[in-house]
């Protein structure tokens, strides 16, 4: 067979798998339901774990900064008389590093967190400073660092976070060490719930799987549609938690972005971070699907 | 071509299914195995497509010597068999249509091709108007029909064939009987076991009879059994 002629033939058998997986995914009727049921279920609570984790490390974020001195330097002062302030700062004691961050660097790190409303004020419109961040051995360091700083010329103010940050990072150290493994866990729970199901509904067709291989079906050939099934059945699966999650978080970014307005903790902007939980969740959701189906397949197809 | 070259299956309990067997089938020929149950026959047609693998000795099928062949080759070993079971064994999500082409697909027909076989073997078993039917919707009798026209769908040498008359009644087994005549006096190889009697009487061709793991008859045209006439 020629090389042409091969490729045609494998995209022909390619798009029977595909349509045949998906008629296969029709005729199955409740047990796709069911096991499309599953993946909901799973996807719903994965979805819900990470958003919540990822806020908590925005937030655990957020603590960090705040326990850093910010150096905000005078408007107008030139790029000789800010290296002295550097120079000044270095010889602080307490003073672990020290990083230069310019007015457009804050405001795109502005717009980063509060969306793209901010980007009016680029250019000289910006109404932001130079800033240098300071970070310290240890944080109660932060106080002496800050009252020193503000007394170098050229320097507008020294702002650090309380103490209380401090222990607010403790709490949210411990909310993310068990976020993560509570996650973990359920990730292994979701593999292994999305294929067990996919694994009872392939059982029920075992004899459908023997009769392939008589009339001479390869392994592979008979693999791929159910293959491509599971991943159907995950992406599908997928679908009703990424629009719940993203109502749910939406709303509860507009409820608790009002009672967060007073601190300098934020939550994620729903528009830039929930794609990319959306895409998580579909992608877990086909590669469990595929794997689940490819992995229970395997033992019926021993000759 | 099938050659049984001193051939005993074992399995694991102990039990002797087959039993030092040696057997010859020609290209054309039309062969029945009879004997009682639990004689040995449903072994012996099961390793023809290395569904069960002997203990010991050799099995030649057309070029492939079965005790060397590698499990990859063995849907290329099937693709020259069609294979006939007493229970049809039709895939129950597919339409007929559907049950006939998935044979031919998997040897990558193009889809014109699948087409035009599926209507031509559906015209030889005179189903043609149920192509758009489940397999639940065909009596026993049409069923098998399906699944014997799934079976030569892919023009194999040799038709393999475990009971097929066995659920169906006297009528629409030799209904079926005519369907496999014809099939082997176009050239195909028929290996048929049965326990119906009467079509091994009616339909004389060459009689294996095995009981007990070893072949205690084999006679050209032979009667279904030399004891006495079973109904």
């Amino acid at each position: 067979m020629k090389k042409g002629e091969y490729t045609a033939m494998k995209k022909l058998t390619f798009k029977r798998h595909l349509a045949e997986s998906l008629k296969s995914l029709k005729r199955n009727g409740w047990m796709s339901v069911a096991a499309i049921s599953a993946v909901t279920v799973t996807l719903l609570l994965v979805g819900v774990l990470l958003s919540i984790l990822l806020n908590v490390n925005k937030i655990a974020h957020d603590v960090e900064n705040d326990v850093q001195v910010r150096v905000i330097i005078d408007r107008g002062t030139n790029e000789k008389q800010i290296k002295q302030i550097k120079q000044k700062l270095t010889k602080i004691d307490g003073v672990k590093k020290i990083e230069f961050s310019s007015r457009s660097e804050e405001l795109k790190n502005i717009i980063g967190v509060y969306g793209n409303d901010f980007r009016l004020f680029r250019g000289d419109s910006n109404p932001l400073y130079d800033v240098y961040v300071v970070d310290t051995k240890s944080p109660s360091q932060t106080i002496t660092v800050a009252n020193k700083a503000k007394k170098i010329k050229n320097v507008y103010d020294a702002r650090y976070g309380g103490i209380a940050a401090k222990k607010l990072f403790k709490v949210v150290g411990t909310v993310q060490r068990w976020g993560a493994i509570i996650s973990i866990l359920l990730l292994f729970v979701a593999v292994f719930l999305i294929s067990n199901t996919i694994r009872i509904t392939i059982l029920s067709r075992k004899d459908e799987i023997g009769i392939m291989r008589l009339v001479g079906a390869t392994n592979n050939y008979i693999r791929w549609p159910f293959v491509l099934e599971g991943a159907w059945t995950g992406l599908f699966g997928a679908i009703i938690p990424i629009v719940l999650v993203d109502v749910g978080y939406n709303w509860a970014y507009a409820v608790l972005s009002k009672s967060l307005e007073s601190t300098s903790y934020r939550l994620l902007v729903p528009g830039q971070f929930l794609w990319q939980i959306d895409l998580l969740l579909a992608v877990i959701g086909i590669v469990i699907g595929a794997l689940g189906a490819g992995v229970s397949m395997s033992k019926f197809l021993k000759i | 071509m099938i050659e049984f070259k001193n051939v005993t299956k074992k399995y694991a309990n102990d039990i002797t299914a087959t039993d030092n067997i040696s057997v010859k089938i020609k290209t054309g020929e039309f062969v029945y195995v009879v004997g009682p149950s639990g004689a040995g026959k449903s072994t012996f047609i099961k390793m023809m497509y290395r569904e069960e693998v002997p203990t010991s000795g050799e099995i030649k099928v057309n070029k492939y010597e079965l005790e060397n062949i590698k499990s990859r080759e063995v849907p290329y070993l099937r693709r020259e068999l069609g294979i006939v079971f007493q229970d049809f064994k039709l895939l129950p999500r597919l339409t007929i249509f559907e049950n006939i082409a998935y044979a031919l697909q998997v040897i990558e027909k193009t889809p014109e091709e699948v087409t035009e076989r599926v209507n031509r073997v559906l015209e030889l078993v005179n189903l043609v108007d149920k192509k758009n039917n489940f397999p639940t919707e065909l009596s026993g009798g049409e069923q098998q029909r399906i699944a014997i026209a799934r079976a030569i769908a892919n023009q194999p040498s040799i038709l393999i064939a475990d009971e097929p008359t066995g659920n169906l009644d006297p009528e629409t087994a030799e209904e079926i009987m005519d369907i496999l005549e014809r099939i082997n006096q176009g050239g195909t190889t028929v290996v048929m076991a049965t326990h119906n009697s009467y079509i091994v009487n009616e339909y004389k061709h060459r009689v294996i009879e095995i009981n007990s793991g070893r072949i205690i008859r084999d006679e050209e045209g032979g009667v279904y059994s030399n004891e006495k006439a079973n109904v």
